[in-house]
């Protein structure tokens, strides 16, 4: 599954758009990870619990997306966003989109 | 009177290690980008047609990063006489500028000689006390061209 945030791709022609794909992935912070955070609130500098807990849902988010994309007997992913909305305090969804298409 | 040793302890605090945090930081970031200045990225949305890239793959970079005690406290002066916030026009330039180093380091993992179609997306994650706002999230992606 070729994955690009780009509309086209160089060399390759498109022969079928499938239409828009989409994953999500809603995520909560743990304890934890928010005591070390409010530490860090007052030291400043990287959340890296933060970074990771983000990176990972993302990833699921891509992977969902890509699950959906080869359902509908796609080859590739173009012009993928990623989007976050934070939707209660706490939890944050991230949110990954694309045209799942044909590639010759 | 104890609320007011806690508030100077905590500005102390955030004042001292948040300046070392954040010299350490810039001087990480500006060495990290002296490396990889052989590995542009591009917002350019349609590249040229004649590039044959054997391999495209998207890539990505996040960091979440917070303010410092001191440096909310000032902004919530700020907040009574407005005007520029430094505080954090620092922490979202530094937020950037990690993020893009990051997607250039995954991209570098991978053999990529280029990155199009550059996005950054910044969103806040935590906030603090009293609704201030303690961290931002960057993140940066991109397609990556492999040749």
């Amino acid at each position: 599954m070729l994955v690009t945030n780009l509309e086209i791709v160089p060399g390759k022609r498109i022969q079928k758009h499938y239409g828009l794909v989409q994953g999500s992935s809603v995520r909560a912070k743990h304890v934890g990870r928010d005591i070390m955070a409010g530490l860090k609130n007052v030291f400043g500098g990287e959340l890296k619990g933060y970074t990771e807990l983000l990176q990972e849902s993302r990833q699921e988010a891509t992977d969902r997306m890509i699950e959906q994309a080869r359902a509908v007997g796609a080859n590739a992913v173009l012009n993928v966003r990623f989007s976050t909305s934070s939707v209660t305090a706490g939890a944050a969804e991230l949110f990954a989109y694309g045209t799942a298409v044909i590639l010759e | 009177m104890l609320e007011l040793i806690t508030l100077i302890v905590l500005l102390a605090l955030g004042y001292g290690f948040g300046r070392v945090a954040e010299l350490r930081h810039y001087r990480s970031i500006q060495s990290r980008e002296a490396q990889y200045r052989n590995l542009p990225a591009i917002a350019t949305k349609f590249p040229d047609p004649s590039l044959r890239p054997r391999e495209t793959n998207l890539v990505t970079g996040n960091v979440v990063i917070s303010v410092d005690y001191f440096k909310r406290f000032l902004s919530q002066l700020r907040n009574i006489v407005g005007g520029r916030v430094k505080a954090y026009e620092t922490l979202l330039d530094r937020a950037r500028r990690e993020a893009i180093l990051r997607m250039k380091e995954d991209a570098h993992s991978q053999g990529a000689s280029l990155i199009f179609n550059v996005k950054l997306e910044t969103s806040s994650i935590y906030k603090g006390k009293g609704r201030a706002i303690g961290s931002v999230e960057v993140l940066a992606y991109g397609t990556a061209f492999m040749d």
